[in-house]
């Protein structure tokens, strides 16, 4: 049949199976509204308040379910707000196709009014990406983005079409989804040399990263380190990969790392990591990283090996189908020894309790992960509140934890929970802090219109306390502009919006909000006033190593 | 750090040459040399990109490229089995002085006039980056006017080729 490119466009988002998309129209894609209007009852459109936040939503989306997440903008500015959210997908290897509009081709590079060339922006924050030029390339070119952003290692893909191409028609059919681009197998040396060196380890310790949460195959790690009797650490993109409840689970390693965590790493003489790249900030100063310990490197992305740690060996392959090879080839392995110091390590960090008069960011989780149910996502933005959630907070299920990792993107959140509640269907709780709010919190339309069970905890302590806290300790203390002199009333604020606002100075009152908000079901928005001195602890200082962790602080003072 | 020579060959498709070149850029290598031109195959490009660099560049680049959608293989050209030629395109003062010695140096290096006006002498010369250079340096009290050069092209020898099965 004949159909025209914005008719495209709809038919083949739906034979990927995509039903539900966030966006914002606009004059270069108004086309493709007009079909998206006449097939609404198979596509669902959320319109955010910002093109921004309809890319995080359908991260959010994507990182909540594991499907690719679609936004859709328009050309020019539309597409320049994109740009934030795509990054933050890449890094964090999201799955998501993003579809803008362009001025018609023959306008294409004469600075035409709100033509920019996104496929040139977004060259280096996309898997790959597309500028369609013919309609007849438009519907394949789809399908490949859609098979490129799940394929390995995932991301984000860029389809650029211009006006034109939107309302030029040719001949359609439908065909079958394609399946992901197969990805590398280890090979039966690789497994080999691999046994031979667990087997060999008296002390070795598994890092996850994000791929174990992409790859579904935390069970294998589980499975893994029962066989072998190691412990568990993480990147925070690995954190939901294994229940927190798992007793081999020591946490998140790094610059706000576990002590438990961090510790054993440095003490192993075998890190095992699976589908996670050594970020600086999960590693601290890299020579001292490795110093004790050989790597053993398990990605699909052959890219990352060898790229920030050099390995004693990699095995480029899926991560599930190399642990399943692995675990049924390694014999079974006990180390009571490494065993007892581990538990050791986990009874010394018991022991930092923090106590404080008023409600600290502790007593805040804690209250919050009492009342929500484990499968319900929780979403955070960028900052402290973002290490003390990744810390704290005792994730069960894989995807419930949705933060954005390599990119650091504050602002993420709001838009990243919608997502994520359009997704799941189910409550989100987004941690955010007073700065990070203040990016995005225009998304709070957003989640009134569609009345998104969306609960806000701002931990507000009126400060940008991450970099606050950096300028304590490292430059004396200067708070060079991370003292945020507003007078927002949240509250009011919430309710401008149509969302419930409330405030909570203590545990009994955020209880309370929270009990109040879950009956609601609506967007809520909850302050929690907290002491702008508190730290993130511990902490590995920038550039530095576990040998310079800072446990405690005292009056702003190492 | 050592010379290394890429052969890639790539999607035949718009913008694919800055996709290339922007991740040699975005990853902090930095390229000597990039030649590129259709293949046998009207679908594929071929690059050549010659840097200098460590077995960790090396490595990196291999990976970097390969992952990219529109490259089609990725091959490091090994100077002993590699068949390595630059193209060089330049303009000799013409002085009735020294006229005799640039046309010497034609005739030893195989070198071509292509242009001869009572000015200038344009010759054109190929060879391996090093016949290059030492040309370039014969010449050079004469009068160097102007130089262009492709940057190198590579071919493995024998009877094997990239894109083919």
């Amino acid at each position: 049949m004949k159909l025209t490119g914005a008719q495209i466009i709809i038919e083949t988002l739906v034979e990927q199976g995509c039903d539900r998309v966030f966006g914002y129209p606009g004059g270069q894609i108004i086309n493709t509204y007009d079909e998206l209007y006449k097939s609404r009852d198979r596509i669902r459109h959320i319109i955010t308040a910002h093109e921004q936040g309809a890319a995080h939503a359908a991260d959010g989306f994507a990182r909540a379910t594991g499907k690719t997440g679609v936004v859709i903008a328009t050309s020019g500015p539309g597409a320049t707000n994109l740009v934030t959210g795509i990054a933050t997908a890449y890094l964090d290897s999201v799955p998501m196709v993003a579809i803008t509009g362009n001025v018609p081709c023959n306008l294409l590079g004469r600075d035409s009014f709100q033509e920019v060339d996104i496929c040139g922006v977004t060259l280096p924050i996309t898997k790959h990406n597309y500028i369609v030029k013919d309609v007849r390339e438009l519907a394949d070119t789809i399908r490949e983005a859609f098979r490129l952003a799940k394929s390995g290692r995932p991301g984000p893909v860029l389809v650029d079409v211009p006006k034109d191409v939107q309302i030029a028609s040719c001949e359609f059919e439908n065909a079958v989804v394609a399946p992901a681009f197969e990805s590398p197998k280890a090979s039966g040396d690789d497994i080999a040399e691999a046994v031979k060196m667990i087997e060999q380890s008296q002390k070795p310790y598994i890092y996850c990263g994000g791929g174990v949460i992409s790859g579904s195959a935390g069970k294998e790690v589980m499975d893994f380190a029962d066989l072998i009797d190691s412990p568990i650490g993480c990147s925070m993109m690995g954190i939901s990969a294994v229940p927190y409840s798992n007793e081999r689970f020591l946490g998140m390693q790094g610059m706000h790392g576990h002590y438990a965590s961090s510790m054993a790493q440095s003490e192993a003489d075998l890190v095992i990591a699976v589908g996670a790249r050594f970020s600086d900030r999960a590693t601290g100063k890299m020579s001292v990283y490795v110093r004790n310990c050989k790597v053993l490197h398990i990605d699909v992305d052959d890219a990352e090996i060898d790229k920030n740690v050099t390995s004693q060996l990699g095995i480029n392959g899926d991560v599930k189908e190399t642990l399943r090879k692995l675990i049924a080839s390694v014999s079974k392995q006990e180390r009571p020894e490494w065993s007892k110091r581990i538990k050791e390590l986990k009874q010394k960090e018991a022991s930092f309790v923090y106590k404080s008069d008023i409600m600290t960011p502790y007593d805040v989780i804690e209250t919050v992960n009492g009342k929500i149910p484990s499968d319900c996502a929780i979403a955070t933005d960028v900052g402290q509140h973002q290490m003390w959630v990744a810390q704290h907070y005792r994730f069960e299920k894989p995807r419930t934890f949705i933060s954005s990792g390599g990119l650091g993107t504050m602002g993420f959140g709001l838009g990243a929970a919608i997502g994520a509640s359009v997704a799941t269907g189910k409550t989100v709780v987004l941690f955010t802090g007073d700065g990070s709010f203040g990016m995005n919190l225009n998304e709070l339309a957003t989640a009134v219109s569609i009345n998104a069970p969306v609960i806000v905890i701002i931990m507000n302590n009126g400060v940008l306390g991450m970099v606050r806290q950096w300028q304590t300790l490292f430059f004396e203390k200067r708070h060079s502009n991370t003292t945020l002199n507003r007078k927002t009333d949240f509250v009011a604020l919430a309710e401008a919006f149509g969302a419930s606002g409330f405030r909570a100075e203590n545990t009994e009152e955020l209880s309370a909000a929270i009990d109040e908000a879950m009956e609601k079901g609506g967007p809520a928005v909850i302050d929690c006033k907290i002491d702008p001195n508190e730290f993130v602890l511990p902490m590995l200082p920038p550039g530095g190593s576990i040998d310079d962790i800072i446990t405690e602080i005292h009056g702003g003072e190492i | 750090m050592k010379r290394y020579v890429f052969g890639i060959l790539v999607a035949n498709k718009f913008g694919v040459l800055t996709r290339v070149s922007s991740m040699f850029t975005r990853r902090g290598f930095n390229i000597d040399t990039l030649t590129v031109g259709e293949t046998q195959s009207p679908e594929l490009s071929r690059i050549t990109v010659c840097m200098m660099g460590d077995e960790y560049s090396k490595t990196q680049i291999i990976k970097q490229l390969d992952k990219m959608h529109d490259v089609k293989q990725v091959q490091v050209m090994e100077r002993d089995e590699t068949v390595f030629r630059e193209l060089l395109l330049i303009k000799v003062k013409n002085d009735s002085d020294t006229r005799q010695d640039v046309l010497s140096a034609v005739d030893v290096f195989r070198a071509k006039i292509v242009d001869y006006t009572p000015e200038a002498l344009c010759i054109e010369i190929t060879g391996e980056t090093s016949k290059i250079n030492a040309f370039i340096e014969l010449v050079k009290p004469y009068g160097i006017m102007e130089i262009c050069r492709t940057g190198l092209v590579a071919l493995e020898r024998g009877g094997s080729c990239m894109g083919c099965e």
